[in-house]
Parts: structure tokens; C-alpha cells; sequence
């Protein structure tokens, strides 16, 4: 065979290479679509669905009224007032300490035996199921410590719930910050918690601000945790101080849906736009917070 | 300045004497590292390091990659404290006081013993705040106007001011990586240190650049005393007045500059320096 030949050949055969790679990166990003399209579609129709059932039902009224027999006279705002109330106080509590419980896992603790067995379980609390904690809350906060069956009690189990999130979460950040700027700061004759409080935590800001919005996310749709510690299902009042019996809206939601009547199902779904909404303003402002951590970085 | 030390040769005395660096022995000293150890875990980084840096003169340590001489320049403000699992034996002594002494307090000891890195790290702050920071921590800022004024001299001495006076509050990160560099100078005189160490601060940096930074080392070294880590033998050349030779963990050869590179007392250094090896 001549060498030209021969160089013919290997051309070939490189071709048909090519032309294989290329087709198993076009069927990867055509898989990658298709995945896509079943996640947002899947969304979407959801969201399309609730919005057909609910949105003839929202008004003014229905978010400012107390439930009521009648489901064209209920409302939500108990459970709206509940849900803001729980989850404002869920942040209050959850955020110094597992914001300082990261930073001590993070920065002082030592990489011995016994961190390590506590990262571990960590990493596990946050794959426990939230009825689980309702069970903890419900034998912890509302007996042992007698908080009862209120705002406070929810909030304190909703945060032990998120605890997990934002511990992780923020040890990630705080794990981000570069080597680099904490040395820097050493090097000025700083001392660790200077380093910590002026270089670390606000360059870690932004990230600990977005696993607060995923665990405070994941706390104000929850349901079976302050289900078992026994949040009321029909209350007519707002809660007025951090002893009052509660509701929040997915409870409202579910006690509608388990309704045998159509008027309720529809309560049901504009109840779920609500809610979605108060998610959503949650997250947007979160992002807006992140933001502008993010620009006074930069500045 | 180095092609005029390159072209005399060296004189008998000179070879005599070469073993003890001059001055060194008689005049005062400013760091003294007295057969001292370092080590990574069980791993001897740094082996029976001895030699004396007199104050106001530069000091270059030279050496292939790994042979510890970024590692010993950490251990002379004890930056190395916070890699988990070293260990220092032996004693380092400045202004004759051993700073791995019990009850030495590192911070004190951090703001006496400046830093410059080798890849610039300005805070994501602005420029002021950048400089102002060390002296906030330290208490040292005293009134605005007071603050503003030591910025601006620590500016000045690291030759950033007139660059960046009309844009005090901008991102440090926005200037370049030399104006970053002198930037972290700057940020690292602001606490007013007596000692420099620089890990190669122009490693990263274009000629241009780099010379700033060299001529802005041959100024500073009239108040403060200079070490500097460098790859670049030229750089050594140009800049110091000292120069160590580290291999393998060991100070091979220290020796005034101009000696190290004309007329080395060790044929490994002599290999080194005329780039047969690292």
C-alpha cells in the first residue's frame, strides 16, 4: 500500500470519527432539551391549572377576610398574617445560629474525630423528613418547654427544620472566600474574628443569602411539622403576639382541599397563588438583598 | 548597578571572607533565624536554617521551586500558623526577641512584620478602604482627616497616589494587576511595619509593571528592612543587597549580592545562577 494511501485511510477514518462525536453531542443536547421542557412544562401546567381554578376567586376580599362556612365569604388573611409571622420569626431564630454554628464549624473547630462526626450528622438532619420534626417540636417545644401550641413554638420547630440548610449553606460560602483575602487580612495583624466579621462574611454574604432563601423557602410550604405540633385549622383571628394559636396558608390550603365542595377547591387554588406570590416577593427580595451585597463587594 | 559589581572581580580578602557575610556578624541585627527546623506534618520542609539580616539592606532568597524558601519567609511572621499541622524548631529572633517564644503575640507581631504576596489580593472593597482597613484594625485611624492623611501617604510611599487619588472610593479590583500590587504595598506600610516580606510580588506582573515595583523596593529600603522571595535572578540581582541560596530545604550560600553571582562559594549556587539547573 503507498503511503498516500494509507494517509487516505487514517483521513477516513478520522472523518467517521468526527462524524460520530458530533452526532452523540447533538443527541446529549437534544436530551439535555428534553429534560428541560419536562421540568418547566411541568411547571408551567401547574401553574396554568391553579391559575384557571383560583384566579376567578382572588380579590381584595379573599385576601383580607377571615375563613368562614361559606366559601364565597372565606378569606386567607389569618393564614396569610400566620405564614409572614411564622417565617419572619423562623428567620429570627434560625439565622444567628446556624449562621454562628457554621462559622464555628467552619473556622475555630478543629478537624478532629469528633467535627467530623458532627458534620456528618449535619449533612443527615437535613435529609430528615419535616414530619419528623413535627414529632421533635411537638415533644420538645410545645411540652417540654411548654411553648404550647403557638406562633413561637411553630417558628422554633420550622427553624430546627432549616437549621441544617443554613449551617450548610453558609459553611459552603464561608468555604468560598479565597485563601488569599483571609491571609491578607492576617497579615495586617488582624485578629481571626476581624478576619471573620470585615473580609469573610461580607465576601460570603451573598451565598449565605442564597441558602436562606432555599431553607426559608422550604419552611414556609411546610405543612406536617406544625400539623403535629397542632397548628389550628380554623381560626378567625390574626395572631397578635408570639403566644397566639396560628395558621398558615398551606394548612388553610389543605383544609379547603380536603372540602367535599367545589367553592373551596377554588378557595383552595387562589389560596395556592397566594401563597406562590408570597414566595416569590420572599425570593425576589432575597435576590435584591444578594445583589446588593454583591455591588458593595464590587465598589 | 549589577553589570558595574559583575565587572571587579573579587579580591583575596573578599574570597577570605566570603563564609561570613559583611557586617553581618558585627553590626546590628533585624531577623535572625538560629538553626531552625520547619515541618509540614512529619515532612522536614526547612532544615537548620541560620543566617542574620541586618536592618535597611534588601534580602533575596532565590531557589528552585520547592526548596522552601516561600515557606521559610512565612515562618518570619508566622503566616504558616494557619496551615494546620506545621511545626517550627529552633529559634527566630527579630529585634532579638524570639517570635516563637510562648506568649509572643502573633498579632502584634503581623503588624510589625508586613506582607506582600504573590498574587495581589486587594480586599473587594475601594481603594481607601483598602488601606484604611488595616488601621481601623489596629487602631490606628484616629479622626477622618487623620485616616484620610495616612491613606494618603501610604499611597504615596508605594508611588499609587497621583494614579489614584481622583478615585478613592472606586473598586480596588478594578485597577490593574501592578496598581493592585502596589496597592497591597501600600495597604501593608499603612500599619507602619519595620520589616517587608515580599513572595514574589512581580511574578504575576508585565516588565513595566515589575520595574515600578523594583524601583519602589529600592526606595523602601531606607526605612524598612526588605526580604523578597523571587524566581527571576535578575530581579535579585537588581534589587538586593543580600542573597540567600536555598536547595532542597537548606541555605546553600548567603552572601552579599554581587559575590553570590560573581564569584559564588558553592558550586551549586554557581550552577544555580548561571542556569545550568531550577
Amino acid at each position: 500500500m503507498s503511503e498516500s494511501a494509507t494517509v487516505a485511510l487514517a483521513d477516513q477514518a478520522a472523518a467517521r470519527g468526527i462524524r460520530r462525536r458530533r452526532a452523540v453531542d447533538i443527541v446529549f443536547q437534544a436530551l439535555a432539551l428534553l429534560v428541560l421542557v419536562v421540568t418547566l412544562g411541568a411547571l408551567a401546567a401547574l401553574i396554568a391549572d391553579v391559575w384557571s381554578d383560583g384566579f376567578s376567586r382572588l380579590s381584595w376580599d379573599f385576601v383580607t377576610s377571615f375563613p368562614s362556612r361559606r366559601a364565597s365569604q372565606a378569606g386567607i388573611w389569618h393564614a396569610l398574617t400566620g405564614s409572614v409571622f411564622v417565617i419572619l420569626l423562623t428567620a429570627l431564630i434560625a439565622v444567628p445560629i446556624g449562621v454562628a454554628a457554621a462559622i464555628y464549624l467552619e473556622e475555630y473547630g478543629s478537624r478532629s474525630v469528633t467535627a467530623r462526626l458532627i458534620e456528618i450528622n449535619i449533612t443527615n438532619l437535613a435529609a430528615v423528613p419535616s414530619v419528623i420534626y413535627g414529632l421533635l417540636g411537638l415533644g420538645l417545644i410545645v411540652r417540654m418547654l411548654g411553648l404550647g401550641r403557638s406562633v413561637l413554638a411553630g417558628a422554633a420547630t420550622l427553624a430546627l427544620l432549616v437549621l441544617p440548610v443554613v449551617i450548610l449553606s453558609t459553611r459552603e460560602a464561608l468555604r468560598a472566600v479565597p485563601k488569599s483575602i483571609r491571609e491578607g487580612s492576617y497579615a495586617l495583624g488582624a485578629t481571626k474574628w476581624q478576619t471573620i466579621w470585615h473580609q469573610v462574611l461580607p465576601m460570603a454574604m451573598p451565598g449565605i443569602l442564597t441558602g436562606l432563601i432555599l431553607a426559608l423557602s422550604r419552611a414556609i410550604g411546610e405543612t406536617a411539622p406544625l400539623i403535629t405540633i397542632g397548628a389550628v385549622t380554623f381560626v378567625t383571628f390574626v395572631p397578635d403576639s408570639i403566644w397566639s394559636p396560628f395558621t398558615v396558608l398551606p394548612i388553610q390550603i389543605f383544609n379547603w382541599v380536603s372540602r367535599p365542595q367545589v367553592e373551596f377547591q377554588t378557595n383552595a387554588a387562589a389560596g395556592i397563588l397566594v401563597l406562590l406570590a408570597l414566595l416569590l416577593t420572599m425570593n425576589a427580595a432575597a435576590i435584591w438583598l444578594r445583589d446588593r451585597y454583591k455591588r458593595k463587594g464590587a465598589a | 548597578m549589577t553589570t558595574a559589581a559583575r565587572t571587579v572581580p573579587p579580591s583575596l580578602a573578599d574570597l577570605a571572607s566570603r563564609r561570613e557575610p559583611p557586617g553581618i556578624t558585627t553590626g546590628p541585627c533585624k531577623i535572625e533565624a538560629d538553626h531552625m527546623d520547619f515541618f509540614y506534618g512529619d515532612k522536614r520542609a526547612l532544615q537548620e536554617i541560620t543566617l542574620k539580616i541586618r536592618p535597611n539592606v534588601v534580602t533575596a532568597f532565590i531557589g528552585p521551586s520547592g526548596c522552601g524558601k516561600s515557606t521559610f519567609l512565612r515562618t518570619l511572621n508566622r503566616m504558616n500558623d494557619i496551615i494546620p499541622g506545621t511545626r517550627v524548631a529552633g529559634k527566630v529572633l527579630i529585634d532579638n526577641a524570639n517570635i516563637y517564644a510562648p506568649g509572643v503575640d502573633v498579632v502584634a507581631l503581623r503588624r510589625q512584620v508586613g506582607m506582600v504576596f504573590q498574587k495581589s489580593n486587594p480586599f473587594p472593597k475601594s481603594i481607601f478602604e483598602n488601606i484604611a482597613y488595616g488601621l481601623r484594625i489596629n487602631g490606628m485611624a484616629g479622626n477622618k482627616s487623620e485616616l484620610a492623611g495616612r491613606v494618603e501617604e501610604s499611597l504615596k510611599q508605594a508611588a499609587l497616589w497621583e494614579e489614584v487619588k481622583d478615585r478613592l472610593q472606586d473598586s480596588a479590583q478594578a485597577l490593574s494587576g501592578g496598581q493592585q500590587q502596589r496597592l497591597c504595598i501600600a495597604r501593608a506600610l499603612a500599619v507602619r511595619p519595620d520589616i517587608l516580606l515580599m513572595d514574589e510580588p512581580a511574578s504575576a506582573l508585565d516588565p513595566i509593571a515589575t520595574q515600578r515595583i523594583e524601583e519602589l523596593v529600592y526606595d523602601l529600603k531606607r526605612s524598612y528592612t526588605i526580604v523578597i522571595v523571587t524566581h527571576n535572578m535578575q530581579q535579585a540581582a537588581r534589587v538586593s543587597d543580600y542573597t540567600a541560596f536555598f536547595w532542597l530545604g537548606r541555605l546553600v550560600e548567603y552572601d552579599r549580592t554581587d559575590r553570590i553571582f560573581t564569584a559564588p562559594a558553592e558550586k551549586l549556587t554557581e550552577d544555580y545562577v548561571t542556569g545550568r539547573f531550577g
